[in-house]
């Protein structure tokens, strides 16, 4: 059975390998790729989108729609992430642990009795893995502004730099994900809540599709901005620009609450209980 | 680009590839995995998509990565094949 798989294994890629020496040598003007519409795309999309970045505009703008699907494929990720694992039956796990904050000591304590209602000396912790890394939570506590100043950046200024609403919404999600991973996963819900999230998933969605149909309301085709330039008061190729920028942030805002959807069930096992 | 570079930074990927599949160690898998992914990364940047390579690097080694570890943490560390 084994030898079976392994010569099934090489003899598909072998195969593959085979065939990719009928592709066009890389970078090669002459190739059916850069033939028929690359030109087109080099030659006239910054005089009709003034986005300087011919990727972004290709991505938002000449295939708008097929990003529009790449999102709700992401939606339907977060979506399933949680029809899959999500545990709704609320059950007490039988002890818990707690850290009496003065003294630094750990507490374990049984099912059906818990610390003095009203007291802020505990602070309930993780039953697997509790560190308390003072260097560790400081750290993260300087990094994740910066990197969150740092999404916002990579989703607005996808227009002229690499990047866009995929790579700034997934860093964005990344650092909540490192604040949850630094303090624990029940600090990360007062930061993102799991409804919040559910809520931000359909919102970027909402408002990429939205934005499509804002264009169709102004007597456009679906998703063509330059309709938008009669309520942004801005010339057609400009609108364009905007449109995209909308769109982007429809992405970003749909995939940083993927993220933190994704991580929350995976690292919880779907209780958000306890976590990594 | 140094096709001396390209050929190193390929050989890594190949390298990555093989050994997060051959390794028993899960974790070790999803760290190599990770590795693969920057290296795919580098590939990209050499060959000049960067926006292709920007999103590998954040959702290839980034978000992936923990991922993997997040879901190796709540179920086993070893395989059985």
């Amino acid at each position: 059975m084994k030898i079976l798989k392994i010569v099934t294994v090489l003899l598909f890629g072998g195969l593959l390998i085979y065939f990719t020496l009928d592709f066009p040598p890389w970078g090669d003007p002459q190739a059916p790729a850069s033939m028929h519409v690359s030109p087109r795309y080099i030659e006239r999309t910054i005089e009709e989108t003034s986005v300087p970045n011919i990727v972004t505009a290709v991505l938002a703008d000449y295939r708008g729609y097929d990003t529009m699907f790449e999102t709700i494929v992401i939606f339907t990720a977060g979506i399933a992430s949680i029809l899959l694992l999500r545990v709704l039956k609320r059950t007490k796990s039988e002890r818990q642990m707690y850290r009496h904050v003065p003294t630094g000591l750990t507490l374990r304590i049984e099912k059906g009795f818990g610390p003095p209602p009203g007291s802020k000396d505990f602070e309930r912790i993780d039953l697997m893995w509790v560190p308390y890394d003072l260097i560790v939570k400081t750290g993260s506590r300087l990094i994740v502004p910066f990197s969150q100043i740092f999404a916002l950046y990579v989703i607005a200024h996808g227009h002229h730099s690499p990047g866009g609403g995929f790579q700034g919404g997934v860093i964005l999600g990344a650092s909540i994900i490192l604040f949850a991973i630094s303090n624990n996963l029940r600090s990360s819900f007062t930061l993102i809540s799991e409804k919040l999230a559910v809520l931000l998933c359909g919102l970027g969605v909402i408002l990429y599709a939205g934005t499509g149909a804002l264009c169709m309301f102004f007597g456009s085709n679906f998703l063509d901005y330059g309709a938008l330039s009669h309520i942004l008061g801005v010339d057609p190729v400009t609108a364009r620009s905007h449109g995209i920028l909308m769109v982007e942030i429809g992405v970003g805002i749909c995939v940083m609450a993927v993220m933190v959807l994704l991580y929350y069930n995976l690292a919880s096992a779907g209780r958000h209980d306890e976590g990594l | 680009m140094i096709w001396q570079i390209e050929l190193i930074v390929l050989l890594i990927v190949l390298i990555c590839g093989i050994g997060a599949i051959m390794v028993k160690d899960l974790l070790g898998a999803a760290i190599l995995f990770g590795a693969y992914s920057f290296m795919m990364c580098l590939l990209w940047a050499i060959m000049g998509a960067v926006d292709v390579a920007f999103t590998e690097a954040s959702v290839g080694a980034g978000v992936s990565t923990v991922l993997f570890v997040a879901a190796v943490f709540r179920t086993s560390r070893r395989t059985k094949d």
